[in-house]
């Protein structure tokens, strides 16, 4: 008996992720190969990650995949491969990257601007309410 | 301490003194010449009265002392340490627009305009558009932000230093009764002197023209700083 799974994203050869700790933090990779159940190999050569294991647990899935990486590729292979689909373009249009630049922006916000995103909030606001209390 | 050899840990070979002679640094330093005194006399002539008293007498200028202390009493070495000027942190510089975390008008974000003599910094709000008067505070309760305000314009007068905001002690007459009727009476305000005022607004005033050229400067000046929920003063970047 085979039920349909609810996962959607699977840790398997292809799958490009999010780095969630490290010096590579907050970039791309693409999973190259499967060491265990708690680590794999991943490289990102368009993105500046080195080839390197990496445990899952520092690993976000994301819903993008390589369709034809074949196991164990080389930089080389990845490198070609990532420009081919687009990944990084991709990725950069996604709404949860660019969620994540804006919230980065906002953290390196200076007390001044801080203050002014305020007024603008404020602004917006208040044509928001104007323009429904007329309607 | 190459030059003496350390017997155990901590004890060298050469005394201090022995130490110093052998660095030689007396003898690069700089002695500034005194101007000359004239050495007065040691002895003065003086005549006296009575015949077996030969007329005359030198009597010492200056007296010898009466007492000798018993025990050699050791003076004590004069420190020739002395206090440097405060240095303030690198990221307030004049224009810099601080926010106060202590005191009356803590809270405010206010203007530094310079370092005073004793290491205080001068802020002002501008007066005019949040109430906070040419003051000093402490570095300590200040944080810096990022804001700057172009204080070329702006000229700060010497006469405002450490001195102009010590309060002046005006000693009248009181009388004991005036005193005792006084007691529980709230004080009377004294008023602020009107050359303050002038000062204050001088100051603000080309401060404030400076301001109005960046936009919404004047209104963040004018409101005040607070943490709200989930925000970490250490997290934060100003």
């Amino acid at each position: 008996m085979s039920t349909e799974s609810n996962f959607k994203r699977f840790v398997e050869v292809g799958r490009v992720v999010l780095l969630k700790s490290g010096p590579f933090s907050g970039k791309i990779a693409v999973i190259a190969e499967i060491i265990d159940h708690n680590r794999a190999i991943i490289d990102g050569p368009t993105t500046g990650v080195p080839r390197q294991s990496y445990p899952y647990k520092h690993l976000t899935l994301t819903p993008l995949k390589l369709s034809a990486l074949p196991r164990a590729a080389g930089t080389k292979k990845v490198r070609k491969e990532v420009e081919k689909e687009a990944i990084v373009d991709k990725w950069d249009k996604s709404s949860w990257a660019q969620k994540r630049l804006a919230v980065q922006k906002r953290r390196a916000l200076s007390d001044f601007g801080r203050f002014s995103v305020m007024l603008a909030k404020k602004q917006r606001r208040d044509l928001v309410r104007k323009a429904v209390a007329k309607a | 301490m190459a030059r003496s050899k350390e017997l155990v840990p901590g004890i060298g070979r050469l005394s201090r003194s022995q130490v110093a002679a052998k660095r030689g640094l007396y003898k690069g330093l700089k002695k500034s010449e005194n101007p000359a005194t004239e050495a007065s006399a040691a002895h003065v002539e003086k005549s006296v009265g009575g015949d077996k008293n030969n007329g005359k007498r030198l009597v010492p200028t200056v007296k010898a002392p009466r007492y000798y202390p018993a025990e050699d009493v050791r003076q004590p070495k004069k420190s020739r340490k002395s206090p440097k000027p405060a240095s303030i942190r690198s990221s307030i510089t004049p224009g810099t627009i601080l926010i106060l975390l202590a005191g009356r008008y803590r809270g405010k974000r206010v203007v530094f305009l310079k370092q005073l003599e004793s290491g205080l910094l001068l802020v002002t709000g501008p007066f005019k558009i949040n109430g906070v008067p040419l003051r000093r505070v402490n570095q300590a309760y200040v944080i810096a932000t990022s804001t700057k305000v172009d204080l070329s314009e702006v000229k700060v007068e010497e006469k405002i230093n450490d001195a102009y905001f010590t309060k002046v002690v005006v000693k009248g007459s009181h009388s004991a009764e005036e005193e005792f009727f006084e007691e529980g009476k709230p004080k009377a305000k004294e008023p602020l002197p009107a050359t303050r005022t002038a000062e204050q607004k001088e100051v603000d005033k080309a401060l404030i023209s400076a301001i109005k050229k960046t936009e919404n400067l004047a209104k963040y000046l004018k409101a005040s700083w607070g943490l709200s929920k989930g925000q970490f003063a250490h997290q934060l970047v100003f």
